[in-house]
């Protein structure tokens, strides 16, 4: 029986083949993810234990609050001296390094003022008497001396086409300024840092760059032969202030791919996510072709009876079929996943997430999973139409045209399909509405609610297409004529072939609706809550737009001809309560003139009140810290600095896209408390409102500025959802996989179709059926299946996405259609179905009438 | 050919042996009626039918469409199951049997040949030949398979597929498969219905030689007198009743005798 189906498998060569391609693609996207993201892990781990390779010891400043712009507290050029002193040392040397967060920006400008690269541009200061501690290695040249060299990447300088000797712009917390390149360096041996790029200075240059003269961001220390890491950490300790610690190399090296990892996983579980939308979407195509070729092949599975096959056997049979089809797509998706992960990472970097890359990982871990995953998801596919060919009785041999007998079951299949349908949306609702479940239980609601509603949808649909083909058939009744005619009723002529069909092309397109109709409401809602919030002529930002930028960007926005009235935002994080917190600097005589607060306790005059001490609070952060007008509390900065406010105000800003920060202190006190401050925004008003000629006079006074970008107001509230549109873009992209995976599908269902009805369509041929009007007809079937996965989908999608933005609507989300948007997947259903087609109708215009006529 | 046939007839006596039954009634039906449909619409396809199938005998059954002679095999086969009566063969009462019974019963007791050969397209002759014997787990005996194949006259044609052979070789392999597991009862559905009178004559000698020199019961729906000449036994079917029961008869008295059951 083994060989009964392998030859049988091997004897249906394209059959296999266009089955096993739904299940290659899923596959390969898991394949793909773990060598993505394993390479991107080893990049990042390679990062970490080079950099402390010949260090035992790294003294940091501490670092106080996480996310913080300011970076973490430094240490004094003291305390190098006294560490260097200790009898345990060989060597110790001070820099300024920072790869944990972007403290010490140091962007290249070329000559047209456009910035080179991308983020983050880490600026660092090199003592290159002790090379020994630094993981950059010098491609060329020599290391930057004073404060007019630097030394390049080399993903920059070949990017770009800089070299040893050239002249660039560097722009870090003030104003671009010349530097003379004086050699290439390279991360130890990683390919590619992804989109950062570094700059490297002495440390005197980068000491005053970054504003941190006499103080290091880190001492690293070489322990003396005989002296342990731990015991050198042990001497190192005594020595040091409270806002400083030190650690074995290898467990800073451990601490800081700490952060990393998380934000790797979270890559790889929102790849997986997409992979296993494109396996379930498999499963849908597998199930659908294994029943049709075991429902073509009933008097095959007849005489196999007769000859003494048990059921048993037969349901190993086609199990066994499956089987070898998941394992010989699951090898294939396996080693496409090797190009595909590379794919993948372009398409991180198309749309601005730059990661850093290392030799490619091909892990065990990879390998079992991917080949699991796909052999499993075919074989469970399988068992349905196994079990159907089991009921194929061995009567069947000897009867011509008979048809299988349905299941004790399918007369409960529509009420199972709503009692499916009804506990899904139950679970959906339960997952969005109900209060105090964990995340785990949302997600898995929410998991099996959307999986429930796809399937029991799926097993009504066979109950749609009737009504479904009619309706999105009709154009192809007027297009094509009659065959068109022809078109839809071969179309309805086996409903739950095509409802299978259908159902595959309907999941992929229901969760882009889902994407569309929901970013389309956040964007809408963010855009008008910033609205809500501001009203100012111009507002300037960092480039990338949430980057706070230098305050000196600001100034000379304000003091530029014309400019009415300016007002500026600094920004940066700080402990309260044990939690991060958003900080804001504002300017109190100028703030209310752009920026609208809507009071909830206190008023206006709370601004004038703001002095010293006087902060203003977000409603949700007086009520989760339990305060009140006059409250006092202390919060900590990134410095290590404590500060006590006393609360001026509190304003209930739009839950979405709050531009200030939940505590909001007057500039004063902020540039008082918090190192080297920086702007969030400035917001300008010009005399006679915004003109080109005003716009390109503002630009020109950040020219010195590229970190800094200038904003019209209308093209500000855009650019807050610019990200947002980007992630979007991601999302379609990932979930165009599964589209193209019941693609496959609606080729499989026609290829397979076509073969049944050879004789029929060499009649029609006989009796004066045109080549054309058979590809004609195909196509209009093809079409006419694709819509009816449009109109199962499209209205799924959008129920989705209605249900998630009610959950969401108290966080001041309303429901927004994108028709256009949703014309397009219409339009691109409609391009599925013709794509789908080619191949199929190719076939059957080219059948030999004669042949086609006496085919048994 | 002798030592086959003393072969054959020891596997016969085992059978029999094992079976207890006497040689003959290897199959036998009592008062089997099949309905079709329900109510206004039903079909009495047979309407109370008994024989005994006589062991190493070649037994026709004839008749016109509609007759009931297909609807007889399948019942006796046990592809359908009456709506009445009781059939046996080699003492089993299939009519009472479960699915995993009758498929052991079909694995030990039953050949098939059909009208359209229904051979696997993807196996090559030969391992359509002993396809039986693999479904059952059984080690096909070379030295049998070599002797069947050789006996229905496809030496060299084992390693083609069934689309490389013509109509007849196709009907040649399938009679080597019926018999392969030496069944105790071989069923012909119209076993030369899709072939030229050239071939399908050359095809009912093959089936003559199998129950002559083997001892091979067969039973063998025909509606062709030529084909029903040869059988050792032939019964004729009119509506649902067997009406007529001849020995050996010539083609003209089969035709003749035909053409007085359609008349009544």
């Amino acid at each position: 029986m083994i060989r009964v189906t392998l030859k049988g498998l091997a004897g249906r060569k394209l059959r296999a083949l266009l089955t096993a391609l739904a299940v290659v693609l899923g596959v390969a996207m898991v394949s793909g993810t773990y060598v993505l993201t394993d390479t991107i892990q080893k990049a990042f781990d390679g990062i970490f234990s080079e950099s402390y390779e010949g260090t035992d010891a790294v003294i940091n400043g501490k670092q106080l609050v996480d996310f913080s712009s300011s970076g973490r507290a430094t240490v004094s050029a003291e305390l190098l001296d006294e560490v260097g002193a200790l009898p345990e040392v060989e060597a110790a040397a001070g820099g300024i390094i920072d790869l944990q967060s972007n403290s010490n920006p140091a962007k290249f400008v070329g000559e047209s003022g456009k910035p080179l690269g991308g983020d983050p541009t880490f600026g660092i200061g090199l003592d290159s008497s002790q090379l020994r501690f630094t993981p950059l290695r010098l491609v060329e040249g020599e290391w930057a001396k004073g404060a007019q060299q630097v030394v390049m990447d080399a993903n920059t300088a070949a990017d770009h086409g800089y070299d040893v000797g050239d002249t660039v712009g560097v722009a870090t917390l003030g104003p671009v300024k010349q530097y003379e390149i004086t050699g290439v360096t390279k991360f130890g041996s990683v390919d590619s840092i992804g989109g950062a790029t570094i700059a490297v200075f002495d440390v005197p240059t980068a000491q005053t760059l970054f504003k941190k003269e006499g103080r290091f961001d880190g001492i690293s220390v070489a322990a003396k032969e005989g002296v342990s890491s731990d015991e050198l950490v042990g001497a190192i300790q005594p020595l040091l202030p409270a806002e400083a610690e030190v650690k074995t190399g290898e467990a800073q090296a451990a601490a800081d791919s700490e952060d990393t990892n998380e934000g790797i996983s979270f890559i790889t579980y929102m790849l997986l996510g997409f992979g296993g939308v494109a396996l379930f979407v498999g499963a849908f195509v597998i199930f659908n072709t294994l029943s049709i070729t075991v429902a073509q092949r009933t008097r095959e599975f007849a005489t196999l009876r007769t000859l003494g096959a048990s059921r048993r056997q037969v349901l190993r049979s086609v199990i066994l079929e499956g089987f070898v089809i998941g394992l010989l797509a699951s090898v294939v998706g396996l080693f496409l996943g090797l190009a595909l992960g590379k794919g993948m990472n372009s398409l991180f970097v198309a749309f601005g997430i730059d990661l850093p890359q290392a030799g490619t990982v091909f892990a065990t871990r990879t390998i079992v999973v991917s080949l699991l995953v796909g052999t499993v998801v075919t074989v469970l596919a399988s068992l349905a139409p196994a079990f159907r060919a089991t009921r194929v009785p061995p009567i069947l041999a000897v009867r011509e045209g008979s048809t299988l007998p349905r299941s004790r079951f399918a007369p409960y299949a529509p009420y199972v399909a709503l009692g499916t349908i009804v506990v899904a949306v139950g679970a959906l609702g339960a997952g969005l509405f109900a209060n105090g479940l964990g995340t785990k239980s949302v997600l898995l609601l929410l998991g099996l609610g959307v999986i429930g509603l796809f399937v029991g949808v799926a097993l009504l649909s066979s109950r749609l297409v009737k009504p479904l083909a009619a309706l999105v058939g009709w154009p192809a009744g007027r297009l094509a004529g009659s065959s068109g005619r022809l078109a839809r009723e071969n179309a309805v002529r086996n409903p739950s072939r095509t409802a299978a069909t259908a159902a595959a092309l309907m999941i992929g397109l229901a969760l882009v609706t889902v994407v569309a109709v929901l970013g389309s409401s956040l964007r809408n809602s963010a855009q008008s809550a910033v609205e809500k919030q501001i009203d100012a002529d111009y507002v300037v930002t960092h480039e990338n737009g949430f980057d706070p930028f230098p305050v000196e960007a600001g100034e000379a926005v304000t003091d530029a001809d014309g400019v009415e009235l300016a007002s500026q935002v600094r920004f940066d994080q700080a402990r309260a309560a044990d939690s991060e917190v958003d900080v804001t600097g504002i300017d109190p005589t100028t703030i209310s003139r752009f920026y609208d607060f809507e009071w909830a306790q206190g008023s206006e005059g709370a601004l004038d009140r703001l002095g010293g001490d006087g902060a203003i609070v977000q409603q949700q952060f007086a009520d989760d810290h339990d305060l009140s007008l006059g409250s006092r509390f202390p919060i900590e900065t990134a410095s290590g600095d404590t500060l006590r406010v006393v609360v001026r105000g509190i304003y209930d800003p739009p839950e979405l896209d709050q531009l200030l920060g939940a505590l909001s202190v007057s500039q004063r006190n902020f540039d008082a408390s918090f190192l080297r401050p920086r702007n969030l925004f400035t917001f300008v008003n010009v005399s006679g409102g915004e003109t080109a000629a005003t716009t390109d006079a503002l630009e020109g006074t950040l020219a010195g500025f590229p970190d800094a970008k200038l904003h019209t107001e209308s093209d500000f509230v855009t650019s807050r959802t610019k990200e947002f549109s980007t992630l979007l873009n991601l999302l379609y992209v990932l979930l165009a996989f599964s589209v193209v995976v019941s693609l496959f599908g609606m080729v499989n269902t026609l290829v397979l179709s076509v073969f049944e009805r050879t004789r029929e369509l060499g009649m029609l041929r006989a009796v004066g059926m045109t080549r054309r009007q058979a590809r004609q007809m195909i196509r209009h079937e093809s079409v006419i299946t694709a819509l009816i996965g449009a109109a199962l989908g499209l209205p799924l999608g959008i129920f989705l996405a209605g249900l998630v933005t009610e959950a969401l609507s108290q966080f001041g989300v309303g429901f927004s259609l994108p028709i256009g948007t949703l014309i397009i997947f219409l339009c691109v259903a409609i391009v599925a179905g013709v794509l789908a087609a080619i191949l199929p109708a190719r076939r059957a215009s080219r059948l030999n009438v004669l042949e086609a006529l006496q085919y048994e | 050919m002798n030592g086959k046939e003393s072969a054959m007839e020891t596997v016969l006596i085992q059978k029999e042996g094992r079976d207890g039954a006497s040689s003959t009634g290897v199959v036998s039906a009592k008062d089997v009626t099949r309905r079709y449909g329900e109510g206004d619409t039903s079909v009495d396809a047979l309407r109370g039918v008994s024989l005994e199938v006589v062991s190493g005998k070649l037994t026709a059954v004839m008749g016109p469409s509609g007759s009931g002679k297909s609807t007889l095999m399948h019942i006796l086969a046990g592809l359908d199951r009456p709506t009445e009566g009781e059939v046996t063969i080699a003492g089993e009462t299939i009519t009472e049997l479960g699915d995993t019974e009758l498929t052991k019963l079909r694995r030990e007791h039953i050949g098939f040949i059909f009208q359209f050969f229904n051979l696997l397209p993807m196996l090559t002759a030969e391992e359509n030949v002993v396809l039986p014997l693999e479904l059952a787990g059984i080690k096909p005996d070379p030295a049998w398979v070599e002797e069947l194949t050789g006996k229905v006259g496809l030496k060299d044609r084992l390693s083609h597929r069934p689309s490389e052979l013509s109509g007849g070789q196709q009907q040649r392999v399938a009679i080597a498969r019926a018999l392969v597991s030496r069944p105790t009862v071989m069923f012909a559905d119209e076993p030369t219905g899709n072939l030229d009178s050239t071939t399908g004559g050359e095809i009912l000698e093959l089936m003559r030689e199998s129950v002559t020199s083997f001892g091979q019961t067969t039973v063998m729906v025909t509606h062709d007198a030529h084909a029903a000449a040869i059988a050792d036994r032939v019964l004729f079917l009119a509506d649902g009743l067997i009406v007529k029961d001849l020995g050996r008869s010539s083609a003209r008295e089969i035709l003749a005798a035909m053409e007085e059951v359609s008349r009544q």
